[in-house]
């Protein structure tokens, strides 16, 4: 399967799940909003330039923008998230590219650590500016910051947990493709 | 000329994401004039058609007890139907008189048409309903929506052709009107993004005697509700100190998480209603102006 059929696939499985899943789970408290869709922003493969790497993101946030009637709002964060991506990648991994051929970000091509720092700095920029968004229409400063630290929490978990049951194979880059 | 041109190409990227940023933020502040004008329309038409096949699916985990809700409206209307009363003869020449006249006719102010509840959620702080019924089935925006026991639900913000978005109670700008069964009262329900179980009605004065456990039901102000509809009941009951209402806690009668079917309601009288707010405005004004 090519690159592009393959995060398109998995852009929409993604949408789908966050807003036919995890926007439906019963409630169970008012900081608990599990995001888990832009983890679809954070797969894509190392080689996308950077301009279709916010084409991407932005396209994928008004996807899910569609479903849940806030037009701009996902899309907003997921081109933050998209734009600061590649500085992260950058200072994360080795600077001898030669030996550095991975075709997409996992932890086995960056190694738990880094990749749980790389996840880590993204789903709280992409959270804060969601937040934060959302914060400007309604809402208070405490609860802002109590929404921002559970949510980081719970998207953490579910990314983690997403990793761990879906390992996804180690592809390399290679001349063919 | 070069100079700027150069700099477009150095930082290009980040021009991309400020424009992107942009975009995106246009979208979102100017939300209700960008509805109206381009793109949500077809949007909601997709997203629609995918919302009304999952439903279908989740329809079948839901039937009973659905069904069991149906059965107990149609046992309170049956009821109510006339051949369980006895009528002693004086009385009932009296309601027939009264039927045969023309000039007590009875008006129809409501119209209720019967709706699907596609998407819902309730984990934000704005929730929306989606409904599989749009303007080609003659809903309008401001039609109240009511649920298939007769409870309120929310009010119709939007229509497509095919499907219609609803601003339910859970919804931190909705404000409906409403008053207690009991005192008469009237204030408004709102509801503080917190807890899906309680929304607050406020602007009851404080020298109303309330109970918890009170009725809480749409106002005969209304223009979207017909009056003495169900919001839920009063579970809590609190002062508020900067003014001298309370703010009572109530607990809405809808599961707002179950919801399936739902009747939308079209009060039928709501443009003349306005219209004649709006002329009384206007011809106040002009007396003012006169005597001035």
């Amino acid at each position: 399967m090519s690159d592009l059929v393959k995060n398109i696939f998995r852009l929409f499985i993604f949408v789908l799940v966050q807003v036919y899943v995890l926007n439906k789970i019963p409630h169970l408290h008012r900081y608990i909003v599990p995001y888990l869709y832009f983890l679809f922003v954070l797969w894509l493969p190392f080689s996308i330039n950077r301009l279709g790497l916010l084409l991407a993101a932005f396209a994928g946030g008004l996807l899910l923008d569609y479903f849940t009637n806030t037009p701009g709002l996902h899309a907003a964060a997921c081109v933050l998230v998209a734009y600061a991506r590649p500085f992260i990648i950058n200072i994360l991994i080795p600077k001898d590219t030669n030996e550095f051929n991975y075709r997409e970000p996992s932890p086995g091509a960056l190694g738990w650590a880094p990749y749980s720092v790389y996840v880590l700095i993204l789903t709280i920029l992409h959270n804060t500016y969601l937040l934060l968004l959302e914060y400007l229409h309604f809402g208070t400063f405490l609860d802002f910051l109590m929404k921002v630290l559970t949510t980081t929490a719970i998207s953490l978990l579910l990314i983690f947990t997403t990793e761990l049951l879906f390992t996804r194979k180690v592809k390399y880059r290679t001349n063919t493709a | 000329m070069r100079n700027i041109l150069l700099f477009i190409r150095r930082y290009f990227t980040f021009v991309a994401f400020l424009v992107l940023q942009f975009i995106a933020l246009w979208m979102l502040f100017n939300y209700n004039r960008f509805h109206r004008t381009v793109g949500l329309g077809v949007a909601n038409q997709f997203t629609g058609t995918i919302n009304k096949q999952v439903d279908r699916l989740d329809d079948y985990f839901h039937q009973g007890e659905e069904n069991k809700r149906v059965h107990r409206t149609n046992d309170s209307l049956l009821n109510l139907l006339k051949n369980n009363f006895y009528y002693p003869d004086t009385i009932k020449r009296t309601v027939t008189d009264t039927v045969m006249i023309d000039s007590v006719r009875g008006v129809r102010r409501y119209y209720w048409l019967d709706a699907k509840v596609v998407y819902n959620t309730v984990n934000f702080d704005k929730n929306y309903l989606q409904l599989d019924r749009g303007s080609k089935y003659g809903i309008k925006d401001n039609m109240a929506v009511l649920s298939s026991e007769g409870y309120v639900v929310g009010v119709v913000v939007n229509v497509s052709p095919n499907f219609s978005q609803v601003m339910g109670l859970l919804h931190v700008q909705s404000s409906v009107s409403a008053s207690l069964k009991n005192a008469g009262e009237s204030g408004r329900v709102e509801w503080d993004g917190k807890d899906p179980k309680i929304i607050i009605l406020e602007g009851i004065p404080k020298n109303i005697p309330v109970k918890i456990g009170d009725t809480v039901v749409t106002s005969k102000y209304s223009y979207n509700f017909p009056p003495e509809k169900i919001i839920g009941t009063v579970s809590g009951i609190a002062n508020d100190p900067a003014t001298g209402f309370y703010l009572l806690r109530v607990r809405p009668a809808v599961n707002f998480s179950s919801v399936q079917q739902v009747f939308v309601v079209e009060n039928l009288q709501r443009e003349e209603q306005e219209q004649l707010e709006k002329d009384t405005e206007k011809k106040i004004d002009q007396q003012k102006g006169k005597t001035q």
